[in-house]
């Protein structure tokens, strides 16, 4: 199946990039897409420790299942004020 | 919240394009007037929140704020102006929102918040704003807004984006969504990266806009929602999020009963005497 990661923040730098299209065997979770995700961007970046997940705009753990389609956001906390 | 039962002729003009409104009305305006606010930080955030608050006719308005005011300040800090360098910001800030909005009741708080103290000022506030720059205040002000009782509208800034939630307690925190704290250097500061000067304006604007719906009780504010904005693609986002059952603080077994040691808690050390040099925690 095929998804798009968007990153968010920091994360785009690290990456090189905020837009990531992955392709994963089926009933792979979050955690095996920013897996795979670290591997085939622009850059190899590491996921941070904190970081939220939301499949399709909507807040998921990371093992939550991904389908074909689906949209995965990754945001990292940031504390400026 | 205090009953504010009438309002003077000149009242009633400065706030008739409040007044006239269904939503506010002379009921939600004199509800402003007897209510008060916490805003954490005169900084980024806090200049607009402050700002937008008292010219809404906010009746009382708390400041924490222990930092003085620098000149990298005044990119992006509408409170303070040149004239202000090296003032502490708090009385800045109170000059500033008198100019504005003589009526206002601006109390000062010139100090940091730390788990001493938070429990001493949060409970006197109707609701809690959170424009601090560091991690350790942020998730202090969440688990003391939410060990109060009040609700408490968060923001945070960095380079071009921006986050903004608010938390009705019982309906999900800080926590929820960021369990963790990154470790230190995992995420950098405003000092160490930079932030576009307009984009605490926009976060603010909405906290401000957020605080006056929760003390109105109209709306839908950003409880169980997170807004994200992203400045340079303009892409404003709204994720849905939840209480985490899980959440050691509001969860349905916390283990955070009371405040903790927040900087052993983001594994930062903060020295006793000021580093010399340029101020990091003057965002």
């Amino acid at each position: 199946m095929k998804i798009v990661i968007k990153l968010f923040a920091g994360l785009r730098d690290r990456a090189g990039t905020g837009d990531l299209f992955i392709e994963l065997p089926s009933g792979a979770t979050v955690k095996d897409a920013i897996d795979t995700a670290q591997h085939n961007a622009p850059k190899e970046w590491t996921a941070p420790t904190s970081l939220m997940a939301a499949i399709n705009n909507e807040y998921v753990g990371f093992n939550a299942v991904l389908s074909d389609g689906d949209e995965l956001a990754l945001i990292p906390p940031v504390s400026g004020g | 919240m205090k009953e504010i039962k009438t309002m003077t002729p000149r009242q009633v003009q400065r706030y008739s394009r409040h007044i006239i409104m269904p939503d506010v009305g002379s009921v939600g305006q004199r509800k402003l007037l007897g209510s008060s606010v916490l805003i954490v930080g005169a900084g980024g955030l806090g200049s607009p929140i402050a700002l937008y608050l008292a010219i809404a006719g906010v009746g009382t308005i708390g400041i924490v704020d222990f930092d003085t005011v620098d000149l990298s300040n005044l990119q992006r800090q509408i409170l303070h102006q040149e004239s202000d360098i090296g003032r502490p910001k708090v009385e800045s800030a109170k000059e500033t929102l008198l100019s504005y909005n003589p009526d206002l009741n601006v109390i000062l708080h010139d100090e940091p918040i730390t788990s001493d103290n938070a429990m001493d000022i949060i409970p006197n506030y109707d609701v809690i704003v959170n424009g601090a720059d560091n991690f350790q205040a942020r998730y202090l002000v969440n688990d003391a807004s939410f060990l109060a009782g009040k609700p408490l509208v968060d923001g945070s800034i960095l380079l071009f984006d921006g986050q903004a939630s608010t938390y009705i307690p019982g309906q999900g925190c800080y926590r929820c969504i960021f369990p963790e704290p990154p470790p230190p250097g995992e995420v950098p500061s405003c000092a160490e990266a930079g932030v576009l000067g307009a984009l605490p304006g926009m976060i603010g604007t909405i906290q401000a806009t957020e605080v006056i719906k929760v003390l109105l009780g109209i709306g839908d504010p950003l409880a169980g929602r997170l807004l994200i904005i992203d400045a340079l693609s303009m892409d404003f986002r709204v994720l849905k999020v939840r209480r985490n059952l899980d959440c050691p603080l509001c969860g349905d077994n916390p283990t955070v009963t009371e405040l903790i040691d927040y900087d052993a808690f983001c594994g930062v050390n903060i020295p006793t005497v000021e580093p010399v040099g340029e101020p990091v925690t003057a965002d």
